[in-house]
């Protein structure tokens, strides 16, 4: 495959054709904020804090989804940029109930270290306090609405990994909600394989092993072809 | 009947012109007039024709939109050329005795007003004039003679190149060149490729598409069959929001009737060339009227835009080059090949080509549709056309563009209508809602109802639009309700500039026009419902001494 040059933040590097943005950052060691990208299934370039300023293009663009070209002149830190990622964190700590302190991901969520890195350090927007529900009629797994941030990545995994075409995503803007099956009880769904992959690829707190109480939601990322590819290989078993 | 031979059109055409009557009228069958009763009056005006023993002389005939929407039901009346308004049910036998004697109780309006002289009409010429649901009345005018001709005298090349040179424009609102749409499609490598009409139309005040689709549903259809030829697609889908049910109806009758007559389906006109139009109908989301999220919606998903590159020339309905265009520039193509490029691009502006058809709507005399050339002054439009504001108002503001769109001041009242101009004024052509305002419009309401669109119109697939439309609308609410302070004041135009800049879709991208266009040309409404800042000064200075001149 030919190789592409092209420079990040005045670094020049070579990329394979095909690449993304993101891909190519990541190789040449250049770190790009993201929230909705999740490796092993494919991109949506939905949560927008992986946005780039790219010369020549009036428009930002997500380096998730937009491939590398010749000569290309990509900035991911210029002020504007960051300052865009801080609003988006801050929107997304004011939509729903994001309550660190109590939250079985504190301390391994990605919002939280997002916030952190990107320094967000308050939210200056009114908070909406939504009442969503906790859905814990599963088994094994508990999905708290009040922590999900719709980056769809469990529904990524669960069409296109697993192939179960459970979890899927109902109703419209702010009111959009994942769902399990036709908006039913997770329990009661017909389709779930109890494969836990969606538990694993979640950001937040919304998706939990059940029985893990404050900050014990410890997800390996480093292992993701372990979420690829659990089942072939018989690492992962769910279970109580 | 084989109607794979031009000469079966020119006969269908002769037998219509030799069947027509002395005495034609005119009744608008289209949405608004349907509303207030154009069925039952057309009934009772065919009754009245039959019990006058008329019935060889004149024909009742209904026809799509005769424009002056506020006046309806329209009769005309041809040859006498009269225009009756406000017709009702018990008032419409009197139309027939008037062609005797001339005397009727229905009243009547100019129909050599400016509100009718000042259009021209390429994309509506049909509509108000045949019958929407019968194509032998679409081939009378000359219907699918262009698809004749475009199949049999010009190469797929030659058409894209007729396309270019005629200057056309995307209808749909950002006013893409179509040649070079059409040119892209054409050129992309794929054995499938797809026509989308997109007739998603959703904004607010906004029913061009609808007219044309119930006034004339086969032009659209004409254009379609063409932009297939050249670009290479065997099969077209019409994508209508359901809202739509009389344009639908209507459109299902011409595919149809084409389809009986063989200009639609496999080997039109006995050339190899194939074209099938299938209908999808919309189930209520605006956003699926953005055109990746159309596409989605069509193949069966849930109608959610991605990014784009690729586009969908390159990558559309199921990963085949896509080509998508709005209803109006459709409706543009046959008129184009038929009377010619050449003939296209002398009309309108240097770099606006042709007719815009505009809904206009709101606080003006004259509610309707009208079709003016490109670069007609704004002025021209709304007072000379449209008769300005009601009961002595004065004109404030004029929203284009829907909620994508901005508020343009009456101080620029003299633009002249094209792309670039209505840009420059921080508004956008758009599909062509223009909502004319009065001095009793409170502009910072105006933002907040459109505001209110978007944030309910969110797909929720990125961030910026879904939660970034809610914070919006919630300082909006705070200003509207002296609520806020300059502080709210700055965070709201922080707000719109990111959501403007990082949102995924047009949706997100122009939600924070018609705050954005309020705040650059009447910043005082928002000013005056601002509250001192309880927690010291804030950093506008202005604001600084205004609050300090309140205590």
């Amino acid at each position: 495959m030919a190789a592409k040059t092209l420079t990040i933040n005045g670094k020049q590097i070579s990329a394979e054709e095909g690449a993304t943005i993101l891909q190519a950052a990541e190789e040449a060691g250049v770190k790009i904020p993201t929230l909705c990208h999740l490796d092993g299934v494919y991109d949506v370039g939905a949560c927008r804090l992986c946005l780039v300023e790219v010369t020549g293009v009036p428009k930002l663009l997500p380096a998730c989804t937009t491939k590398v070209s010749e000569g290309m002149e990509i900035k991911t830190d210029s002020e504007q940029l960051q300052k865009y990622r801080r609003l988006t964190l801050e929107l997304l700590f004011a939509e729903r109930n994001h309550v660190c302190a109590v939250c079985v991901a504190n301390g391994h969520c990605e919002l939280q270290t997002l916030a952190y890195s990107q320094g967000m350090d308050h939210v200056r927007y009114d908070y909406c306090f939504p009442k969503w529900g906790v859905d814990n009629t599963h088994r094994l797994f508990g999905m708290d609405h009040n922590r999900c941030i719709l980056c769809t990545r469990c529904v990524r995994v669960c069409w296109h990994i697993e192939g179960a075409g459970t979890k899927n995503v109902a109703g419209r803007g702010s009111k959009a909600k994942i769902i399990t099956d036709l908006n039913m009880p997770w329990g009661e769904s017909g389709s779930c394989t109890n494969c836990g992959k969606c538990v694993q690829s979640c950001p937040t707190g919304a998706l939990f092993y059940k029985g893990s109480t404050v900050a014990e939601m410890e997800r390996d990322r480093s292992r993701l072809e372990f979420i690829v590819t659990a089942r072939e290989k018989k690492l992962w078993v769910a279970s109580d | 009947m084989d109607g794979n031979m031009i000469s079966n059109l020119i006969q269908i055409k002769e037998q219509e012109l030799a069947a027509r009557k002395k005495i034609v009228l005119r009744c608008c069958m289209a949405a608004g007039c349907m509303s207030l009763d154009a069925k039952g009056v057309r009934e009772q005006l065919e009754k009245a024709v039959a019990e006058a023993g008329l019935q060889n002389e004149v024909e009742v005939r209904g026809v799509g939109c005769m424009r002056l929407c506020c006046e309806g039901p329209l009769v005309a009346a041809d040859p006498q050329n009269t225009l009756n308004i406000k017709v009702t049910t018990k008032n419409a036998p009197s139309i027939i005795a008037a062609l005797r004697d001339g005397k009727t109780e229905v009243s009547r309006t100019d129909p050599n007003s400016s509100f009718f002289t000042k259009q021209l009409s390429i994309v509506l010429a049909n509509s108000g004039v045949i019958n929407p649901e019968r194509i032998e009345s679409y081939i009378a005018a000359d219907g699918y003679h262009a698809l004749h001709e475009v199949l049999h005298e010009m190469t797929p090349r030659e058409a894209v190149e007729a396309l270019v040179k005629s200057g056309l424009r995307g209808r749909g609102g950002a006013g893409f060149p179509t040649g070079l749409k059409w040119g892209t499609v054409a050129k992309s490598p794929g054995a499938k490729k797809y026509v989308i009409c997109n007739a998603d139309e959703g904004d607010p005040g906004a029913f061009m598409d609808r007219s044309v689709l119930e006034s004339d549903p086969h032009a659209v259809l004409e254009g379609m069959a063409i932009a297939a030829y050249a670009v290479g697609a065997d099969q077209g889908f019409i994508y209508v929001r359901a809202e739509y049910p009389l344009a639908i109806a209507r459109l299902q009758i011409a595919i149809k009737q084409a389809k009986q007559l063989g200009l639609l389906g496999s080997g039109i006109f006995e050339s190899p060339f194939n074209f099938n139009v299938d209908i999808r109908i919309g189930a209520g989301a605006f956003v699926c009227g953005e055109e990746t999220a159309l596409m989605a919606s069509v193949e069966g998903k849930r109608g959610t835009p991605r990014p784009r590159p690729p586009f969908p020339a390159e990558s559309g309905l199921w990963g085949s080059p896509t080509l998508i265009n709005n209803v109006e520039t459709f409706a543009n193509v046959p008129p184009i090949y038929r009377n010619g490029a050449d003939w296209f691009a002398g009309i309108g502006t240097e770099k606006s080509k042709g007719t815009k058809v505009f809904a206009l709507a709101g606080k003006i005399r004259n509610t309707g549709l009208i079709e003016v050339p490109m670069g007609t002054p704004l002025r021209v439009i709304v007072e000379d056309m449209g008769g300005g504001a009601p009961d002595g108002g004065k004109i404030k503001a004029i929203q284009t563009g829907g909620p994508s769109g901005g508020c343009i001041p009456a101080q620029y009242l003299d633009t002249p209508v094209d792309y670039e101009s209505l840009g420059k004024l921080g508004s956008i052509m758009g599909s062509g809602g223009m909502i004319v305002m009065d001095d009793t419009t409170n502009m910072v309401e105006i933002a907040r109802f459109f505001m209110e669109f978007c944030m309910d119109e969110s797909c929720g697939k990125c961030v910026p639009c879904r939660a970034g439309t809610v914070q919006m609308h919630h300082l909006l609410n705070n200003i509207a309700n002296r609520r806020a302070t300059a502080r709210d004041l700055a965070k709201l135009e922080e707000l719109c500039d990111m959501v403007k800049h990082t949102s995924l879709c047009g949706l997100g991208q122009t939600a924070p026009n018609p705050v954005l266009s309020t705040l650059r040309f009447f910043r005082n409404e928002y000013e005056e419902l601002l509250q001192p800042d309880p927690f010291g000064p804030p950093s506008n200075g202005e604001v600084k001494k205004q609050t300090a001149a309140m205590h």
